[in-house]
């Protein structure tokens, strides 16, 4: 028996209070004002690394764009530090947090801007390729969704232990697609030929 | 302390297609999800400290210039994971309609009034204990499209984070004895009466505030538990 507090949907109405500065439009009159806590912009000051944009639309099985989609990103620092340790809620952050959130516009699309993690430890003595967790709500969405995001060019993917896991022909479906100098594109399917691998964790 | 996150507690929580709750249809994953061990990028996560809130985040009847219409009510309870040991220290947020069951969002054309006192918008810190507060006021019932006559029951969405990334979770606090239960898909959701019994909130006589508020309790357990050593072999 589980004793779990069940998932339920973040349904369309999250903006006010989790991405009042972000990309959906929600204030009706513009008369309400809330602060933002979790935002798309994941820079900081003392940032170390290789600053990135990531951009990227979501799309449901109709290839129609998801428009009330939340997607949370997590990652490592520029040189492959998480800014926790597991089972540890004291330990002191750098500035760099590693966390952000984006809200959807009404085309499906969301970004992030950050730093290009590095490395990270995988199991069994094993390196992770450079890679983001990406966490997926939105209405008729009951429970998040994880993926991942890779990044094309890198040597480091051909010896990734996770995406050794996922069939070699959906790989490409976890690879953001370089678009300008710093930018990444990383488009999300729901469903359909090019349906996103997302994982059971 | 050295945490995992075992699968099995799943079982609580909704499949992704759910066809009476329309739009899974089109946004459930149709291929099974690939199976993969956890490594440090899942078991690590965001902290959020006391840092990340001011005062009165965490109280809705004191965001406007005004108090707010409805029933004041105190919302309270424990974030905590799977051997209830407390969540410390960790961001917890809260959104939900007003009390004519409005949210503050152009896409909610429900035809009820907006409350220029009510954002229905806060958040808090857990203390040591894992322990939260809100003060708020009740969310009213709305209708929505999901098919003919469909209302939703009164409910506050909650977002928490866990001491993982694995442990992050969105979810929704019912009210007890709520008669829109039986035909709430997002509710039912959830196919196990057990497991609908934590989304609902109890009503907590002992902290109710005489002459001012009913309280509400709802605990939230996140997936973790400790690494016992059993499970090192």
């Amino acid at each position: 028996m589980s004793e779990l507090t069940p998932s339920q949907t973040v349904g369309p109405f999250y903006a006010y209070g989790l991405t009042p500065k972000g990309r959906a439009k929600w204030d009706p009159d513009g008369t309400y004002s809330w602060k933002e806590t979790v935002g798309d912009n994941l820079i900081t000051p003392d940032v170390v690394g290789d600053r990135i944009r990531i951009e990227g639309g979501i799309y449901d099985g109709d290839g129609k764009p998801i428009p009330d989609a939340m997607l949370e990103i997590w990652q490592a620092d520029g040189q492959g530090r998480y800014s926790n340790e597991p089972g540890s809620r004291n330990l002191s952050n750098a500035a760099f947090k590693g966390h952000g959130r984006s809200a959807c516009d009404k085309d499906g699309v969301f970004s992030f801007d950050t730093v290009k993690p590095g490395q990270v430890a995988g199991p069994n003595g094993t390196k992770q390729a450079p890679h983001i967790v990406v966490c997926i709500f939105g209405r008729g969405m009951l429970r998040q969704v994880y993926t991942r995001l890779y990044f094309e060019g890198e040597a480091a993917n051909a010896t990734d232990p996770i995406l050794a896991l996922v069939p070699a022909d959906r790989r490409d479906t976890l690879i953001a697609k370089k678009n300008g100098t710093n930018t990444y594109r990383f488009d999300i399917h729901m469903q359909g030929d090019k349906e996103t691998v997302f994982f059971d964790v | 302390m050295s945490l995992i996150y075992p699968r099995d507690g799943l079982s609580a929580y909704p499949k992704h297609l759910t066809p009476d709750y329309k739009s899974t249809v089109k946004r459930a994953p149709t291929k099974p999800l690939i199976l993969m061990p956890h490594t440090l990028s899942e078991m690590t996560g965001p902290i959020y400290g006391h840092d990340a809130i001011q005062e009165n985040d965490n109280d809705l009847t004191k965001q406007g210039k005004g108090e707010p219409l409805g029933e004041r009510i105190i919302v309270h309870g424990y974030v905590l994971d799977e051997d209830k040991r407390p969540v410390a220290d960790s961001l917890v947020e809260l959104w939900q309609a007003n009390a004519c069951g409005r949210y503050v969002h152009l896409v909610d054309q429900h035809p009820a009034p907006l409350d220029p006192n009510f954002t229905g918008a806060g958040r808090t810190v857990t203390d040591k204990n894992g322990y939260y507060k809100f003060i708020t006021i009740k969310p009213g019932a709305y209708p929505w499209g999901n098919h003919h006559n469909a209302w939703r029951p009164n409910h506050i969405h909650f977002s928490v984070f866990g001491h993982s990334f694995l442990s992050r979770l969105v979810t929704q606090m019912y009210f007890p004895g709520d008669y829109l239960f039986p035909f709430d898909p997002i509710f039912n959701s959830v196919t196990d009466e057990r497991d609908r019994a934590r989304m609902i909130s109890t009503f907590d006589l002992e902290n109710t505030i005489p002459d001012w508020a009913l309280c509400f309790r709802f605990d939230i357990v996140v997936r973790g538990r400790d690494k016992t050593p059993e499970d090192m072999h």
